[in-house]
């Protein structure tokens, strides 16, 4: 049983508004799964239920088999979880309260020291250790956060936000951290820094006004764009006719836009059909016609492209 | 280390890491001097005993024990720790439970500080001591008994300022519901049944058995049933907010 995470059909209402409607997923051991959306899109609500924070007036939670509902003190313990925002004690000193964390998860003896140690290396946070909690900067305390929830070297991991107010040097280091730790753990992070996504997560699933989107990889993400890997060309508007002809014979494109006619220059754009990569059979006609053209180039849909356009209303661009 | 003993342990640590366990013990100390020394006329009744001192204790009680209490759930809410404690292995119960033995204990170390006073009365004079003891015993409960209702008011809110307020209304209404001036007015306005419950739930008719050096079991058994009452309300309202 590698599924170290499944949450079935999550429901939360908030008097009228619905902040979960109905969310699902899987993670299992070894994989990071990008929990994003848009703020206010449920992600947190999610996060919460899924760690017993809050009843779900529907749907289940279930760590390691272990039922949050059921069982909720058995399930907490196999789960770190980084609230929002890092919140921790802040009369505290960092050292006093990763010892009262430590307590909460009966470390004792050798392997408290060890696993105590082992966290606050991981986490970077040796020199704030006789500090107090209130008085630490933003970063500092998000990595408090982190290695309090890291500490007993849990089966699953659940960070919402964790780079939040993070310079890029410790965003960095944090998802370093957590691709090294993810190896015997199920992750959820959530994050609206699409990114992260790419750098760390092995699946994305995107969610807006409390309902799935997406629910896949990085690449599915980008695919929901009909213009992702289309190719720009640029040529004189003499060669337009003939350009157009050659390349309508593929069999892989969908359909050719012309944009930005000038007197001296032309842009094509050529969408693939179904996200297929057209770049090599367009160069290949190009060659092999002597087509003259002055620049060539493959759009890289950026997943910010996909996230916006899957979470607004003004879509038209979605290829389903 | 158990769960409660956990709890118990940290948060008796945040009373003494910050000034609040020394601004309570020193306005609770000093309060029951003045009230002794000044209004309760200690040194011309020309008796050694601390009736003054004593009497005292419930009004002060009413005001300083919500501020006390106001913080045990309020403060997890607003500053967010909350979702950190209830996510760890722990129950509400054991929460609770852990908060309030703190924050008792902490009375305590208040009620006992108080010693100098039950010192200068043994070289006046020869008190009494048992009905010393029985009346610090009284006080504890009382204490302990407000406490359990401003905890469970304080996790109502994340409003310190109201849990303050009401726990202290409440407060004060358990004690009035004693005074013979209320349960007159309230003749005739009450049925007779509910004005024996409003007389038996009187804090201040108990606690004023104790201060006689009367330790009577029925009064150990009220504030003890209160407390765990007001404890479960607590429980219920923190599992409740998880649900709403
Ligand atoms: N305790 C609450 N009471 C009322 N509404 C809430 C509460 N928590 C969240 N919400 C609402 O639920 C929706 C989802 O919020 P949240 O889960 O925090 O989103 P995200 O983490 O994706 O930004 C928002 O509209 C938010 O205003
Ligand atoms: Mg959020």
């Amino acid at each position: 049983m590698d599924n170290f995470i499944v949450l079935d059909n999550l429901r939360k209402s908030f008097g009228n508004i619905v902040a979960v409607n109905g969310i699902s997923m899987t993670v299992n051991k070894g994989d990071i799964l990008g929990f994003i959306g848009p703020n206010g899109s449920g992600k947190s609500t999610t996060m919460k239920m899924a760690t017993g924070f809050l009843t779900p007036d529907m749907g289940t939670s279930h760590i390691c088999g272990v039922s949050m509902n059921k069982n909720p003190k058995e399930a907490k313990k196999l789960i770190g979880y980084l609230p929002e925002g890092a919140p921790a004690y802040g009369e505290m000193t960092t050292i006093g309260f990763l010892n009262f964390i430590a307590d909460v998860r009966r470390l004792s003896g050798k392997e408290r020291e060890v696993k105590i140690d082992k966290a606050i290396d991981r986490a970077q946070i040796k020199y704030v250790l006789n500090q107090q909690i209130d008085t630490l900067s933003k970063g500092f305390k998000r990595r408090v956060g982190l290695c309090q929830a890291i500490m007993h070297e849990p089966k699953v991991l659940i960070l919402d936000e964790p780079t939040d107010g993070l310079d890029p040097n410790q965003k960095h280091h944090v998802r370093q951290l957590i691709t090294e730790i993810s190896r015997d753990t199920a992750v959820i992070v959530s994050t609206h820094i699409l990114e992260e996504v790419d750098a760390v997560c092995s699946g994305v699933l995107l969610i807006n006004k409390g309902n799935v989107v997406l629910n896949g990889s990085a690449s599915d993400l980008r695919a929901k764009l009909a213009n992702h890997n289309a190719v720009n060309i640029k040529l004189k508007p003499e060669n337009l006719e003939s350009a157009k002809r050659l390349l309508l014979t593929l069999s892989s494109i969908s359909k050719i836009e012309v944009h930005e006619e000038t007197q001296h220059n032309v842009n094509l754009k050529v969408l693939p059909k179904e996200n297929m990569i057209i770049i090599t059979d367009v160069a290949k006609v190009i060659a092999d016609n002597k087509l003259p053209i002055n620049d060539i180039s493959v759009d890289q849909v950026r997943l910010d492209d996909a996230f916006r356009k899957l979470t607004t209303n003004d879509i038209g661009i979605l290829n389903e | 280390m158990n769960n409660i003993v956990i709890i118990a342990k940290r948060e008796a640590k945040a009373y003494f890491s910050t000034p609040l366990a020394y601004i309570f013990i020193s306005i609770f100390c000093g309060l029951t001097a003045a009230f002794t020394f000044y209004l309760g006329a200690f040194i011309e009744r020309g008796q050694a005993d601390l009736a003054p001192f004593f009497e005292s204790h419930p009004w002060l009680l009413v005001l300083l024990v919500p501020s006390i209490s106001m913080r045990l759930w309020a403060e997890e809410r607003k500053t967010g720790s909350i979702e950190l404690l209830m996510t760890l292995p722990i129950t509400s119960l054991e929460a609770v439970i852990g908060k309030f033995i703190a924050a008792w204990l902490m009375i305590a170390v208040a009620l006992a500080l108080t010693f100098p006073i039950w010192i200068t009365i043994n070289i006046l004079g020869n008190p009494d001591n048992g009905v010393v003891i029985s009346s610090y015993l009284g006080s504890w409960l009382l204490a302990g008994q407000f406490l359990a209702i401003g905890s469970a008011l304080s996790a109502m809110t994340k409003n310190q300022v109201i849990a303050f307020v009401v726990s202290t209304a409440a407060c004060f209404v358990f004690v009035m519901s004693g005074l013979e001036t209320v349960t007159h007015a309230l003749e005739g306005w009450l049925p007779s049944y509910i004005l024996l419950a409003v007389d038996t739930m009187s804090s201040l008719d108990y606690f004023e058995e104790f201060t006689k050096g009367i330790i009577d079991a029925r009064a150990i058994v009220f504030y003890i049933t209160t407390i765990v009452f007001w404890l479960f309300i607590n429980v219920v309202v923190i599992n409740l907010k998880k649900a709403k």
